[in-house]
């Protein structure tokens, strides 16, 4: 970790800001500050504000999108930690959209390396490419890069303030600085009194911010603890403000309906039957769709439902079968990148037996539980836009480009995400609130979307497909060639966002495939994009996982062939790669007290993917009960570094499996006359209390980085189901979703 | 034709077409937005409320068949006045989105009013209606459980 703090300390200066009242502390870059988004007083230094102290109170931001993984609390605990407050007595916000609030961790996620063995070097240069994060305005929650991103900022933030609060006391009772301590908000006197941070704020906000040490991580209160959410009270009683919960004064409510053969023009629509509906207000054009404006959500749905449109063709091929023929076209092609290639992998060594499989795992909804919506307010001259989104200030730009105004013209306020997986880091139920309310000026309206609408407009994670080569001899792999084909999410992403087609080697699509971190001399592993316009996005965990189920399927079928245990097997070829990685996979085994023998009807699979800076390794059990198979037990290992909320992370590490899971289990979109055939929960259902498995968790952190918890739970999830039904069964899992294949519980 | 409706215990006069369903009333004409739109086919129990204490999804009744007086997540408690529920909720760090998790708090309060001591297959049964895409079923059970065991002590 010195490493990187010494890098960030170079490269960031911590900076205070006067403003009525009081002060605000943040960071900045030191060659082009971005302007606060606070609106400091004129004239005063721009910085990114993470502490607000005024005579009310100390108010924190933590302007990543709370969507359920708990970051609002762990970055407030960040500051919290060396500014000395508590967390049930401050107040903590998302913060409006803004350029300083940018992630620096996501870009340096970008670099081609495999990021387990990534030197210090690498490491360093990928948080220097991270301000690049601020020049693109990626506000973005995603990518499990939270933790990384503010693991020093705020800790510096946090720290800053509070040195600087504790000079305006001393200059107050004329002592030095370090005579003066902090404790629960306030500054101690050497005899005792104490002056709240609020009495302080004003001068501070007078004084050049001194030179900061952050604590040691010994000494932390806070950090590493299991801490109260910030947000549970109010999730727990229903007071939690969603996007769908937003009431402006006025508010109208409308739905909408996109042609669902995504992509296509819309030719012409009678709204006729629709107009003379109870409730309806206004039916809107949108061009490629029709909205309904009226008194409430169910009668804008049944008005939207009974215009009769005619819709154009999708711009891909209308049937599931020919869109996978397309994909597996793409494997003719040449690569779009090879980010491994170690060894020669043409040749196969002397006395290998070759080992060969091909897979291929569906089109993925994202189904977060609350239905896309956001509410606008459009002047004429400025809109105002309140939803749960991952990127407010792409979101910002987008309403902003919609409504033909000025950036500065569009106030974003984000509130809860009820679920994002991805999905909301997506721009178009912004820009559809925003027309839908440019048809109504001067009125706030919210645009919810039915199920079926969210279900069948989605940015889908893209069905893949892998064709697998490998060798095992005396036991061991020596030899892996893996391809993989999908549609690129990148690319796509790059072209939504900014108009500009994306184009290079994509690391997305290949991640989870070429970073593994086993010693297999001979390995080689490719990416080809299949070149369809379906519309795909960023699934939780994205390349990973459809990459996890291929690589780890084919160890296990690889482990197979060589005669082996399939845990063994893994954990020699971790051991000579990546020291965390190789303890994941044994602390499963120890877990699970795995023998690599199981009882009739029983079934156990593993799989270890490393993702986002994190190793995880699953152990799963299945039953047989009377020919039905439940998913029994799960035993998850996870090597994060340092765990900052162990509770968070234990609950990110079995969410992100039981969302991997619901996948591997029944998660399938396909499509027919160019229509998503699934429209709802019954045909696209996920994992429920009954079918859940008891589960235990396992945090390690001897892990030299800082690694995601939110993503890499999802990917070892399929294969290791997969290879569970393997060992009860003897049928292999090729394809997903396994409901097509086993008799599973759902 | 207004429709008179008993929430939380206030008197209530709804002027809204029959066949508008429970939960559209609540959120856009009531103002109670603590009860959630999820699939609106009751299938996922984010819409979950009592009528005349029994779990309903408010998506599937129509406003004119309402039957009884109906509970709200707000009717049971608030943040400065939480219910035994909602207190192990609480407690139990159940939530993560937060989404499903009043339709979860109001299904499992009706199963505990029913049955004081719920054993795992109880819960199972009574709460595999209810989804949540986070995955936060095992502090949903340990909840219940918790709070079984606090209203028993009670």
């Amino acid at each position: 970790m010195a490493s990187v703090g010494k890098i960030l300390r170079r490269t960031f200066l911590i900076g205070s800001a006067a403003i009525v009242g009081g002060v605000a502390f943040g960071a900045y870059y030191v060659s082009r500050p971005a302007a606060n988004p606070l609106k400091p007083a004129e004239g005063e230094t721009a910085l990114s504000p993470f502490v607000l102290i005024d005579q009310q109170g100390v108010t924190l931001f933590a302007p990543r999108a709370e969507m359920g993984q708990g970051v609002m609390t762990t970055w407030a605990a960040l500051i919290a930690e060396e500014l000395d407050v508590e967390l049930d007595q401050i107040r903590v916000l998302h913060g409006p959209a803004a350029a300083a609030y940018y992630n620096s961790a996501l870009v340096g996620e970008g670099l081609p390396n495999k990021g387990y063995d990534i030197s210090d070097f690498q490491h360093n240069l990928g948080e220097a490419l991270g301000v690049l994060g601020r020049t693109l305005s990626l506000q973005v929650t995603g990518g499990s890069t939270s933790m990384k991103d503010g693991f020093e900022r705020m800790r510096e933030a946090g720290a800053t303030a509070r040195e600087t609060l504790k000079q305006a006391a001393a200059d107050r009772l004329g002592v030095d600085r370090s005579e003066l301590k902090t404790q629960n908000g306030a500054v101690i006197a050497p005899d005792g009194t104490r002056i709240p941070y609020t009495e302080l704020a004003e001068a501070a906000g007078q004084i050049e911010p001194p030179q900061v040490e952050l604590r040691d991580p010994s000494n932390w209160r806070l950090l590493g603890q299991n801490l109260p959410r910030v947000d549970v009270v109010g999730k727990s009683t229903g007071t939690a403000e969603f996007g769908i919960d937003v009431r402006p004064e006025g508010l109208k409510f409308a739905s909408v309906r996109i042609n669902p053969k995504l992509g296509g023009e819309m030719k012409g629509f009678d709204a006729s039957a629709a107009e003379q509906m109870s409730g309806v207000e206004k039916v809107v054009d949108l061009g490629n769709g029709v909205a309904v404006v009226a008194s409430n959500t169910w009668l804008a749905i049944q008005a939207v439902e009974a215009i009769d449109v005619d819709w154009g063709d999708a711009p891909y091929p209308p049937e599931t079968d020919a869109v996978f023929a397309e994909i597996a076209k793409a494997f003719d092609a040449s690569p779009n990148s090879t980010m491994r290639d170690d060894g020669d992998v043409d040749t196969l060594p002397d006395g290998a037996t070759e080992v060969t499989a091909e897979y291929t795992v569906p089109y993925l909804a994202h189904a977060t539980m609350e239905p896309m919506n956001a509410t606008a307010l459009f002047t004429g001259s400025a809109l105002e836009l309140w939803c749960g989104n991952q990127a407010p200030t792409l979101i910002q730009i987008r309403a902003a480009n919609t409504a033909n105004l000025d950036k500065e013209a569009v106030e974003v306020h984000t509130t809860y995400l009820g679920g994002g997986f991805g999905r909301r880091g997506e721009l178009d139920f912004g820009e559809i609130a925003t027309k839908v309310a440019m048809a109504i000026p001067g009125v706030p309206v919210q645009t919810t979307w039915s199920r079926e609408e969210d279900m069948r407009h989605d940015y889908y994670r893209p069905g893949a497909m892998a064709r697998m080569r490998g060798a095992v001899k005396d036991g061991q792999a020596v030899l892996i060639d893996g391809k993989v084909a999908a549609q690129s999410c990148t690319q796509q992403a790059v072209q939504r966002y900014t108009g500009i087609p994306g184009g290079g080697p994509d690391k997305v699509l290949v991640e989870g495939f070429f970073n593994q971190p086993y010693a297999v001399p001979n390995y080689r592993m490719s990416g080809h994009i299949a070149d369809l316009d379906i519309p795909v996005g960023f699934w939780r965990s994205v390349g990973n996982s459809h990459n996890g189920f291929f690589h780890e399927t084919f160890m296990d079928e690889m482990a197979h062939a060589a005669g082996r245990d399939p845990l063994e097997f893994r954990l020699e070829l971790a051991k000579a790669e990546h020291a965390p990685s190789a303890g994941c996979l044994q602390a499963v085994k120890e877990m699970s007290g795995w023998t690599g023998e199981t009882p009739d009807g029983v079934g156990r699979g593993v799989a270890m993917t490393y993702s986002f800076g994190t190793p995880v390794a699953q152990v799963i059990e299945v039953v047989d009960e009377d020919g039905t198979i439940r998913i029994a037990k799960a035993w998850i290992a996870c090597d994060v570094g340092l765990a900052l909320d162990p509770g968070t992370v234990e609950a990110q590490m079995f969410g992100g499996m039981i969302y991997g899971l619901s996948a591997a289990v029944m998660g399938e979109i396909t499509f027919s006359d160019g229509e998503v055939e699934q429209y709802n929960f019954p045909d696209y259902d996920a994992l429920r209390m009954h079918t859940a498995p008891v589960t235990e968790v396992k945090i390690l952190e001897t892990n030299h980085h800082l690694g995601g918890v939110g993503e890499p739970g999802t990917p070892p999830s399929m294969p290791a189901l997969g290879n569970a039904l393997f060992d009860l069964t003897g049928e292999r899992a090729r394809t997903l979703p396994l409901i097509n294949q086993f008799n599973l519980l759902v | 034709m207004a429709t008179d409706l008993k929430i939380n215990g206030n008197q209530h006069q709804i002027d809204l077409p029959d066949d508008v369903p429970l939960l559209w009333v609540l959120r856009d004409e009531v103002g109670l937005t603590g009860t959630k739109f999820g699939c609106g086919v009751a299938a996922c129990g984010a819409c979950t409320v009592h009528i005349d204490g029994e779990a309903v999804r408010s998506c599937q009744v129509a406003l004119s068949d309402v039957w009884g007086d109906v509970t709200t997540i707000e009717g049971i408690g608030t943040p400065d006045a939480m219910t035994a529920i909602q207190q192990a909720w609480v407690d139990h760090q159940v939530a993560q989105c937060g989404y499903c998790q009043s339709g979860q708090i109001m299904q499992a309060a009706a199963l505990l009013a029913e049955n004081p001591a719920p054993s795992d297959t109880e819960i199972d049964d009574a709460m595999q209606g209810n989804l949540c895409r986070c995955g936060t079923y095992p502090r949903i059970r340990a909840a219940i459980h918790d709070a079984a065991s606090k209203l028993k002590e009670a």
